[in-house]
């Protein structure tokens, strides 16, 4: 892509935020709401500028956490998928009770990972990792599923070992949708770190609303809150990156225009 | 005039033995899609498997290669039972199973890679295969920028790079247009012409099969029989122009009458 292609792909949503916080402060200001109710974006703003080094110590807090229950959903995720795609009696005999120990209410076992780990970063780490975990399991056992008859044909005419067709074919395959797997696992790890946060915590962005709620510090709620969207934004725009570098394939097309 | 069909007896020592080789699909009351089928085919030979959609030509294509087992009879390729995929087999399908992610010289490659084998070994052979067929400039590019007969080009090429003593193919050319459909008649009757490997094709095209072969074997529909075995009596050396030779256009007829007389086509 030639810069100008990529400054212009980077400009056009900052564009559209930018008029969406706009258009809130014209809003805001002109129906007259009070600030406890919602505040202007520029009261939000000010809220930030005036301790930016303590929101970044929280913001920093929670993308850790973040990271590392997105980082052991991933590992484990892809393992689990391979299992249960390359045996099927593990998949009759673990994916039921996957889905069983999914439909549990994070939530609810959230109490349960303060008497287990304390009150430190693992029981967060634990609850997002819970709440990431099932969409990396289903991709990517999609992903190595959709594998074409004719090519697993090929990798069997050709002799090829178990370890070689998963390896350089399966998972090859299955590589698009583990990316947008990971992709949603990310997004998830983030709401299971702030729901580990809103359960017990001392730092940290959902520890942030937890106590301006308290205190009805509306801006600083806010503040938290547009922090945790364009931390969001960030981390998939990571994930977006590595999927350029791990799938050129896929973008040396797009770019060719083919 | 020469008669238009001669018994099948192939010349050289055969690589392929079939006795009564019959294919149920699904359990004892289920499809029959092979009806004991006895072949012998020798080395060198390029055998066309000709018949309608559905006849059982490509089932027995996939036994040879050991994707699938026979229900009963004999199967032996260089005079062992087939029993899995062979070594020495290259393979080739009607869709080309590109991978999409590594580019076409690493595509041509795999089979040294399946095999264990040091890929940087095969490189310069890899890259001949590619000139062969006017791949030599696509050598780094990846599958979706290439055409369906290009693509179709560099399986090939893929399927040959092990210098297999068997070659399969299974309606290579059904997916292209008639235009390079010829080209790559052409261009892989020049590749048999300079290598001499065992081929057996499968196809539904008789001029493709009379241009290619110098042996037809015409499967009956479900359940697939051997209806005829034909050794082809023309030049070695073929040229699209021979498809108007009478020779050509009388085995062409032949073929044509014998799927008439099976109810397949009908003016």
């Amino acid at each position: 892509m030639p810069p100008s292609d990529l400054l212009k792909s980077a400009l056009t949503p900052l564009i559209g935020a930018i008029s969406a916080l706009v258009l809130w402060e014209v809003v805001v200001r002109g129906t007259g709401v009070s600030p406890i109710m919602v505040p202007p974006p520029s009261l939000v703003l000010a809220d930030i500028a005036a301790a930016p080094l303590w929101f970044a110590q929280q913001t920093a807090f929670t993308a850790l956490i973040t990271l590392a229950g997105f980082a052991s959903a991933a590992v484990f995720g892809v393992l689990f998928a391979v299992l249960i795609v390359e045996w099927k009696l593990l998949d009759r005999l673990l994916f039921p009770l996957f889905v069983a120990f999914n439909s549990v209410p994070k939530v609810a076992v959230a109490p349960l990972f303060i008497i287990w780990f304390g009150t430190g970063a693992q029981p967060k780490i634990a609850i997002s990792f819970l709440v990431a975990v099932f969409a990396i399991v289903v991709d990517t056992a999609l992903g190595l599923r959709s594998v074409p008859q004719d090519t697993l044909d090929l990798a069997r005419a050709l002799r090829g070992s178990r370890l070689k067709v998963l390896w350089r074919i399966k998972l090859q395959c299955a590589l698009p949708h583990i990316f947008a797997g990971l992709k949603v696992t990310m997004s998830l790890a983030l709401v299971g770190a702030i729901v580990g946060e809103f359960v017990s915590s001392q730092q940290g962005l959902g520890y942030v609303i937890l106590t301006a709620q308290g205190m009805f510090d509306t801006p600083r709620v806010f503040a938290a809150l547009l922090i945790l969207a364009v931390l969001g934004v960030a981390l998939i725009a990571a994930i977006d990156v590595a999927e350029r570098f791990a799938l050129p394939w896929r973008h040396r097309r797009a770019a060719d225009g083919h | 005039m020469r008669p238009a069909v001669t018994a099948g007896t192939p010349v050289a020592e055969p690589i392929i033995v079939a006795a009564d080789v019959s294919k149920r699909f699904g359990g004892a009351n289920g499809v029959l899609a092979l009806d004991r089928i006895g072949l012998k085919i020798g080395a060198g030979e390029f055998v066309s498997l000709l018949g309608p959609s559905g006849c059982g030509k490509s089932t027995f294509l996939r036994c040879l290669a050991g994707l699938e087992t026979p229900s009963t009879g004999r199967l032996e390729f260089e005079g062992e039972a087939i029993a899995g995929p062979p070594a020495g087999l290259g393979i080739a399908f009607q869709r080309d199973a590109l991978l999409e992610w590594r580019t076409i010289l690493e595509n041509v490659l795999l089979p040294a890679d399946f095999a264990g084998l040091r890929k940087t070994d095969f490189k310069p052979k890899a890259q001949e295969l590619l000139r062969m067929v006017g791949l030599a400039d696509f050598a780094q590019a990846y599958p979706s920028a290439l055409s369906g007969g290009m693509r179709q080009r560099a399986a090939i090429c893929r399927s040959l790079l092990l210098d297999p003593d068997l070659l399969l193919m299974d309606e290579p050319f059904g997916a292209l247009d008639a235009l390079t459909r010829d080209q790559l008649n052409v261009d892989l009757h020049h590749i048999w012409q300079a290598r001499r490997m065992t081929t057996v094709f499968v196809t539904h095209s008789i001029s493709e099969a009379v241009f290619l072969s110098t042996r037809i074997v015409v499967f009956s529909p479900r359940p697939g029989r051997i209806v005829e075995d034909v050794v082809l009596d023309l030049p070695a050396e073929r040229r699209l122009a021979v498809k108007e030779t009478p020779e050509f256009l009388s085995y062409t007829r032949h073929f044509r009458h014998l799927f008439e007389t099976m109810g397949l086509i009908h003016d």
